[in-house]
């Protein structure tokens, strides 16, 4: 999976939510429902201003679990559509999504992540990994999962996330964060109208004489019927499996390698370099799809690294999949804070240093 | 219409009306040839039929999408000949609203029961009605949730005897029924709302008549248009056909009053 759309124009210096919103207009997005909550509201705020006399159209919905719903609606009469919303927010969608991805209907939504549980605060986090990548509602289903780590992947992934939605007809969530969404950035926008589209040959657009009425349900009441569905589905998920996305810093020579994604990936660029400035060669592996997850890169690059440590901004969620990849081989470490709080470099590079002291010790 | 002249009724499906004979009706395109699954005596399969057939009148069958909702009237999409989406329980009028938007010269209808529509929908209830989304919003109610086996429902009357309310409603526990007809006449995005029957002719009459319009204002983008029915549940009030009759008749209509809430004002 590559960015395929063409960059002109100048640098532009934006929010990250502003980029984001700027750019579903630019991907020819039909529709927006979605409903305020910090710290994404700029994405709806930005839709309601900008789109007048451009494509598309925005209507803020009396709460997430309308504005999800309206999502259906709306992908289901063949139309590009997309909803944002943060943490509690996207807990409220759940039910929602899991119908969404039942119905296999392509629809984009960007969880600008919070501090949780509950009311949590307004603060950065990535403590909704799990519920992104993991199914987060009832059923047997996964999204497709993008992890931006700048302003200008903020912008690109909506393009992307739109091309594998209508794919695969799968709904895809972008998981960033307050940071990510707050912060401003440089950035270079898509062109405009460069995501082609047509209307599906399922969409309820009215019953033609020449086909039977399309129907859109996650309903099969019959136990064998419902299975095959399921089966269908997980064939769906093997095939998406292609799709999987990383990047690699200063891996080649690495003997220790950090994990992490968005946020906690940029963090962990500078530890990288903090720690070869003084002689520890350090690499960085950053999932860009945490569903589907680089689970095969991470076993070969058990091979070679003497352990790897897991950055994230919560209690240790996506550790657990380093863990399956690397299938015991090497030892996996986690650092993280929660509630908002952010690790520092240094931070990241002091646990480097001691487990490399701990591991030492245990030689000698 | 007319080159379907074939007989409808079971003995005789399929077969050419003998000459001399004139056909003076038949199932609407707009109907699957799939039985209902509705209980006997149900309204819901009445109700199907009244707006198939309106639709099929109109000529709109191409350019209508419904939707259906969670509760008996789940597989609606098996008997409506036309475009259709199942939507989750209670938010019928979302998805509804989702598609009239990307959509607006379509027409759209939502087709709900009571505690679908005023119990765990209540929010998308009053907000579609508020925007005054172009769409007819089909409410039946029964007083009951049929699908899931009696249970009592927000429209339950005071008294009723369901399998959650085993000695009978109270009101200092549980609310009284809620009129959400009545409620939403205040919204200024209601055009049209009305509450009809169908367990006699002149109320099948009548609730063509009120859909006709429901259509026509849908065209002129007019807002959203209510239509209740006050229906009957055999299974789930534990009596026969005619004795739901009775009961809707003596308890349920002066409870919920027939006849035009609030028209439009020219």
């Amino acid at each position: 999976m590559e960015n395929k759309e063409k960059r002109t124009g100048e640098a532009k210096l934006m929010k990250g939510n502003e980029a984001f919103a700027e750019a579903a207009i630019r991907a020819d997005m039909d529709a927006y429902f979605g409903y305020p909550i910090t710290p994404q509201s700029e994405v709806l705020e930005y839709l309601e201003r900008e789109i007048p006399g451009r494509h598309g159209l925005v209507l803020q919905a009396e709460s997430e679990i309308a504005s999800i719903n309206m999502i259906y609606g709306a992908a289901g009469a063949g139309a590009r559509v997309m909803t944002s919303s943060s943490s509690p927010g996207i807990s409220l969608m759940q039910e929602g999504i899991s119908y969404i991805a039942a119905a296999q209907l392509p629809c984009l939504i960007a969880n600008i992540v919070r501090g949780g549980p509950g009311l949590g605060t307004i603060q950065p986090s990535q403590g909704d990994y799990f519920q992104a990548t993991k199914g987060g509602g009832h059923g047997d289903y996964h999204l497709i999962v993008l992890a931006p780590s700048s302003v200008q992947e903020m912008a690109d992934f909506v393009f992307d996330g739109f091309r594998l939605a209508e794919k695969y007809r799968t709904p895809v969530m972008i998981l960033s964060d307050g940071a990510l969404g707050q912060m401003m950035e440089k950035v270079i926008l898509p062109e405009e109208g460069s995501l082609p589209k047509t209307v599906p040959a399922w969409a309820t657009t009215g019953k033609t004489k020449n086909r039977e009425h399309n129907v859109i349900t996650s309903l099969f009441m019959q136990p064998e019927e419902m299975e095959q569905v399921n089966l269908r589905m997980q064939e769906k998920y093997k095939s998406m499996q292609k799709e999987v996305r990383y990047e690699e810093i200063q891996v080649e020579d690495a003997e220790f390698l950090l994990v992490a994604f968005g946020l906690s990936s940029r963090i962990c660029q500078k530890t990288v370099d903090l720690a070869r400035e003084k002689g520890i060669k350090v690499g960085l592996l950053r999932p860009i799809t945490l569903y589907p997850y680089p689970y095969d890169r991470l076993k070969e690059l058990s091979n070679q690294v003497e352990f790897m440590l897991t950055v994230e901004m919560n209690a240790g969620q996506m550790v657990e999949d380093v863990r399956l990849s690397v299938e015991g081989k090497v030892p996996v470490h986690f650092i993280g804070r929660m509630g908002g709080m952010i690790l520092s470099p240094e931070d990241i590079l002091h646990k480097i240093e001691s487990i490399h002291e701990s591991l030492n010790a245990v030689n000698v | 219409m007319n080159e379907k002249l074939y007989l409808e009724d079971e003995e005789n499906l399929g077969t050419k009306v003998e000459e001399g004979y004139e056909q003076v009706y038949c199932r609407p395109d707009t109907l699957t040839d799939v039985p209902f699954h509705y209980c006997p005596g149900c309204g819901h399969s009445v109700v199907h039929k009244v707006l198939m057939e309106v639709i099929d009148e109109l000529g709109i069958q191409e350019e209508t999408i419904g939707v259906a909702p969670v509760g008996c009237s789940v597989f609606a999409y098996q008997y409506m000949n036309i475009d259709m989406q199942e939507a989750a329980h209670g938010r019928a009028t979302a998805v509804a609203t989702g598609i009239k938007r990307v959509l607006p010269d379509k027409y759209v209808f939502s087709y709900q029961g009571d505690g679908d529509l005023a119990a765990i929908g209540t929010a998308e209830t009053i907000h579609t009605v508020n925007r005054g989304e172009n769409i007819l919003m089909l409410f039946i109610n029964n007083g009951i949730y049929g699908m899931t086996g009696g249970q009592m429902a927000p429209t339950s009357l005071i008294g009723q005897v369901t399998s959650t309310s085993p000695y009978g409603r109270e009101a200092a526990q549980v609310g009284n029924p809620i009129k959400i007809a009545d409620m939403l006449c205040l919204l200024p995005g209601a055009y049209y709302v009305t509450r009809q029957i169908v367990h006699n002719p002149n109320g099948v009459r009548k609730l063509k008549k009120a859909l006709l319009k429901a259509f026509e204002y849908q065209k002129q983008k007019k807002g959203t248009c209510f239509v209740e029915v006050v229906s009957n549940c055999p299974s789930g009030w534990k009596m026969t056909p005619v004795e739901t009759i009775k009961y809707l008749e003596e308890k349920m209509i002066p409870m919920y009053p027939l006849g035009d809430l609030k028209v439009p004002q020219n």
